[in-house]
């Protein structure tokens, strides 16, 4: 797949345009651009998990479509036998890579020389600009700001990052009459990091358009994969899946995090108790005294 | 240690005799521990502790995410990431230390305001104001630079502009600029230098807190009826205080467990909330963000350095007067920094001879405006230096400084304060009278229904 070359000029209007709408942006905004559609992942809220067999969708998507440009760089293919995670047998990771002909540099060979990947590597990086690693995708498109812009959303429906990414994937649409024919990139109603033509601008250089153009070709086609599961291969299950896939590539452990919580919580409010308790019963002789 | 009288520590057992011949350390732990201790104190005063609490968190948990991170501009990034994947709860206490530092503040603030109500800063305990806001430097320091530390998109320019204030030194600017960075930008060296000083900084703290609890326990803790314990002789001590073992440690504890509830609330569920996105993208030189946005607890004091730009009078003024040396950046940077200065002068910008703000009818109204006022700087921190927003700034900076300079100076003539109580244990009997009155009355209710 050919990409254009990011200039450094669009890359900063582009992180311009991304910031100046993350901002102004409505309570559901995430990273921009136009409409961020909230699904209701199953990860979300305090007791939130990941789903297995929709992170293994995800890593099916990641590796027959994503993977052709993009990477994941931090993430190790150990890591995809996680048992709160897509919980694959090490024998299936090891034959994903046979397969895939992913290697990596050999540091016990001679200089240049490469071999084929085992678990406890990494996922090769792809240096690519116009193609930027996946790992910490989801994290670095949060967005979520309500209500009245305090984020305590966050809690509750996740950061936004991976609805973005949803979004995103979901978001190509027929260009705007008011677009010439020849205007490079693809018509992408979430994307708020790439150009506009001059002529679907107001006279204040403002966008009468929702989104921007985006240097990626639509990724995803129905039935672009076919999952072993029988889940129908529509474009936006594929999203889905790859998002929840890349949200759990941003924060593997983030199951154990949130039952770490729950027991420390559990255990503070005990403690606060006997201590509120405590405290009562202490000073109760000094103030009774007064009370006298 | 204590200007109250006490009983003094008298070793009993042998060995206790004898440690305490050679190094006095039980007699030093024990007069720290059983200080007489005002018995009014309400619920702004457990902010100590927390404190305390907190940069015992952030040393515990910095240490050990100093053993598995890597201050090189190539790899710092994917350390933390190591950290975050790898590392055996890292993830835990890589959020414990980000969380740790939003804590920190908001016990910070907290503590500030108090000490501004109930005038904890006026004689005697001027010192212990200004090695306070010393503290609060420091943490700001530490704070700075170990926001670089994971070398982020927010890390790397935050570093450059914040750096870059010094640039507005007039004549040298430039070259401290270079001698901060280590370079002509913000680089390895500057990573590698920061990473040393944000390791050194909270044992400064350590040292500063050691002796601001030295210089308090000397004068006594303040109280939020602002009179002073009575000390004529024991029996007037013990009318006033308790000891602060076990009265204030359970006291302090049950509210630190209530805010560790907080914390973990927001390290576990939230962990991203008080980030900044951008910063889980790796540094990158050549793609500036378009709002560099610090941390929520530079906010206010960001607001005030931009607040002054070039089209304002009195920046103007000044630089017409100074021959253009201070321009609009250095005042900008100079009103900063002046607004920390401003704090720490307030002992001797408020002429009030009464203590505690609550006997100040005026003086609560324009105290509780510096409260708003601050909210408002942090929220227009956060937004684009544009209009409606230069101007709401400009004139919230211009209050902070009304406030310490106009405002404290005046009010201490113009003001009639209200009646003082007597003592610290009228002021408490009338807190418990009050209370009983209260449910005495709620019970006397009941029977009509």
């Amino acid at each position: 797949m050919e990409m254009k070359p990011m200039t450094l000029k669009s890359a900063l209007a582009a992180v311009a345009t991304v910031a100046a709408l993350s901002l102004s942006a409505p309570a559901h905004a995430a990273g921009g651009g136009g409409h961020v559609e909230d699904i209701a992942f199953s990860f979300e809220g305090p007791f939130g998990t990941f789903d297995k067999a929709q992170l293994q969708r995800g890593w099916q998507v990641f590796r027959e479509v994503c993977s052709t440009c993009h990477g994941i760089r931090y993430v190790s293919p150990r890591e995809l036998t996680m048992e709160n995670g897509p919980g694959f047998d090490a024998d299936q990771v090891k034959a994903f890579l046979a397969d895939s002909g992913w290697e990596v540099v050999d540091d016990e060979g001679e200089p240049g020389d490469t071999r084929p990947m085992k678990l406890s590597d990494r996922f090769p990086p792809v240096t690519s600009a116009a193609a930027p690693d996946l790992s910490l995708m989801t994290k670095s498109r949060a967005g979520f700001h309500g209500p009245l812009g305090s984020g305590i959303n966050q809690l509750l429906r996740g950061i936004g990052g991976s609805e973005y990414l949803y979004s995103i994937l979901t978001g190509y649409h027929e260009a705007p009459a008011c677009a010439p024919d020849d205007f490079g990139g693809y018509y992408n109603t979430t994307f708020g990091a790439g150009g506009i033509p001059d002529s679907c601008k107001d006279d204040h250089g403002h966008s009468t358009v929702p989104g921007t153009w985006i240097a990626m070709p639509p990724p995803l086609t129905d039935e672009g994969v076919e999952y072993q599961d029988g889940t129908p291969a529509t474009v936006e299950q594929q999203a889905e899946d790859i998002a929840a896939f890349l949200t759990w590539a941003a924060e593997p452990h983030m199951m154990d995090r949130k039952a770490a919580g729950a027991r420390n919580v559990g255990f503070l409010v005990i403690l606060s108790v006997l201590l509120y308790l405590t405290n009562k019963a202490l000073w109760a002789p000094i103030k009774k005294k007064k009370k006298a | 240690m204590s200007a109250i009288p006490h009983p003094k520590y008298e070793p009993k057992t042998k060995i206790e005799k004898w440690i305490e011949s050679r190094l006095p350390i039980i007699g030093l732990i024990h007069g720290t521990l059983m200080i007489p201790t005002p018995k009014n104190l309400n619920w702004m005063w457990i902010w100590g502790i927390v404190l305390a609490a907190f940069l015992v968190v952030q040393l515990a948990t910095g240490i050990v995410l100093a053993m598995h991170y890597t201050p090189h501009a190539d790899m710092a990034f994917a350390s933390v990431e190591h950290i975050m994947r790898d590392v055996n709860g890292g993830w835990l206490l890589r959020y414990a230390h980000a969380n740790g530092a939003s804590m920190f503040f908001i016990a910070v603030y907290m503590h500030i305001f108090r000490g501004l109500y109930y005038g904890s800063y006026k004689n005697p305990r001027e010192i212990t104001w200004i090695i306070g806001i010393l503290i609060y430097l420091a943490m700001m320091a530490t704070a700075f630079m170990g926001y670089v530390l994971p070398w982020g998109q927010m890390s790397f320019w935050g570093a450059t502009v914040i750096t870059n204030l010094f640039s507005a030194v007039p004549f040298v600017g430039g070259d401290i600029v270079s001698f901060l960075w280590g370079g002509f930008s913000v680089d390895n060296p500057t990573l590698n230098r920061f990473f040393s000083l944000h390791y050194l900084l909270p044992f400064v703290i350590a040292a500063l807190v050691a002796v601001h609890i030295w210089a308090f326990h000397s004068t006594g803790n303040n109280n939020p009826a602002g009179v002073p314990v009575r000390t004529k002789n024991m029996g007037e001590v013990n009318k006033d205080t308790v000891s602060f073992w076990p009265y204030y440690v359970i006291k302090d504890l049950f509210a630190l467990a209530l805010f560790l509830i907080f914390f973990v609330v927001m390290v576990f569920f939230m962990p991203n909330f008080m980030g900044h996105p951008d910063n889980y993208l790796e540094a990158n030189p050549l793609v500036t963000p378009a709002h560099i946005v610090p941390e929520w607890y530079f906010l206010p004091f960001y607001a005030i350095l931009r607040a002054f730009t070039g089209d304002v009078w009195i920046v103007q003024l000044t630089s017409f007067i100074t021959g253009g040396i201070v321009d609009a950046k250095l005042f900008g940077v100079l009103a900063m920094f002046g607004a920390i200065i401003a704090m720490a002068l307030a002992p001797w910008l408020d002429t009030s001879r009464i203590i505690s703000g609550r006997y100040r009818p005026r003086f609560k109204w324009w105290f509780w405006l510096l409260v708003v006022d601050f909210f408002v700087l942090m929220w227009v921190g956060a937004m684009p230096a544009e209009e409606p927003f230069a101007t709401i700034s400009l004139i919230a900076s211009a209050y902070w400084f009304a406030y310490f300079f106009v405002i404290l100076p005046l009010l201490g003539f113009t003001e009639k304060p209200n009646r003082l109580p007597e003592s610290i244990e009228a002021d408490f009997d009338a807190k418990i009278a009050a209370k009983y009155a209260k449910k005495a009355d709620a019970a006397a209710v009941q029977p009509a229904e």
